[in-house]
């Protein structure tokens, strides 16, 4: 259900800038609401936990609930005091875990 | 049209009681069965119990908080919202967490947003789901123990809770 996502991270002109971290990942975002054809409830399928570490330390994370859109957009910022490695993991119902490591750079 | 014979008015009255009594049934049964989804819809969504649970008996202060939506979303199934707390963001003093509340979706929580000193700015952007023209509450909590708690009302042409 869930592809790669995509990532975009703001320009580091020196060290010390907090810059804007732009996420999106494609998934459906099921409510566990929703009624079929048939009127069964459809069970719920949701990223339920993001997260984000520089350099080991973890930034950001967002508990995420059915009341969050499909495919789900995540926008948050970062101070980057040296170049690093950023570390972003969705995690989601059925097993779901997609990690992403991110380089940074200064300049 | 008016009908003076006896047997006319037996015969109204006795419709008006088939009327009635068709009418109560329906009630009944409405009651019995539907009161459970009417009740969902139309009363208060336990949003309040939500803020209490995670303040705990802290009363919200005023602070500042900065939530931006558009005034009327055409539909509810993604409405972009961004919330930004003033705070300097040091190891002394920063914003914990923000969470989103709705105060009429069928689960309040919209989700709760946690940070480090290390975020440099308290602010996310994200995009929900509203049942329909309704408030938003954030409810910002500081380092420091406090709790900042913020509302902005919104049209939604169009609820995105499906069903």
């Amino acid at each position: 259900m869930s592809v790669k996502p995509r990532i975009k991270v703001g320009d580091v002109k020196a060290p010390g800038d907090v810059v804007e971290v732009k996420t999106v990942i494609q998934h459906v975002m099921e409510t566990g609401q929703r009624r079929d054809g048939a009127g069964k409830l459809v069970p719920r399928n949701i990223i339920h936990t993001f997260s984000a570490s520089f350099a080991g330390k973890q930034i950001f994370k967002a508990e995420l609930q059915p009341g969050i859109s499909a495919n789900p957009f995540i926008s948050f910022f970062v101070k980057i005091p040296a170049a690093g490695d950023m570390e972003l993991v969705w995690e989601g119902d059925e097993n779901l875990k997609v990690v992403e490591k991110v380089p940074v750079k200064i300049g | 049209m008016v009908r003076r014979s006896a047997g006319g008015k037996v015969s109204v009255i006795g419709r008006r009681d088939v009327l009635l009594g068709a009418g109560a049934a329906t009630l009944v049964a409405a009651l019995l069965s539907g009161a459970k989804g009417a009740a969902a819809q139309d009363k208060p969504n336990g949003w309040e119990d939500i803020v209490k649970k995670l303040m705990g008996d802290a009363k919200p202060v005023d602070g500042k908080i900065a939530i931006d939506l558009p005034e009327i979303a055409e539909s509810g199934n993604t409405v972009p919202f961004t919330v930004t707390v003033d705070s300097p963001m040091t190891d002394a003093s920063h914003v914990k967490s923000v969470s989103i509340l709705s105060t009429k979706n069928p689960s309040p929580l919209i989700g709760t947003f946690h940070f480090a000193p290390e975020a440099g700015k308290a602010s996310i952007t994200s995009r929900m789901r509203l049942a329909g023209t309704q408030d938003v509450v954030t409810l910002a909590a500081m380092s420091d123990g406090r709790f900042i708690m913020s509302k902005r009302m919104i049209k939604v042409t169009i609820g995105g809770c499906g069903g």
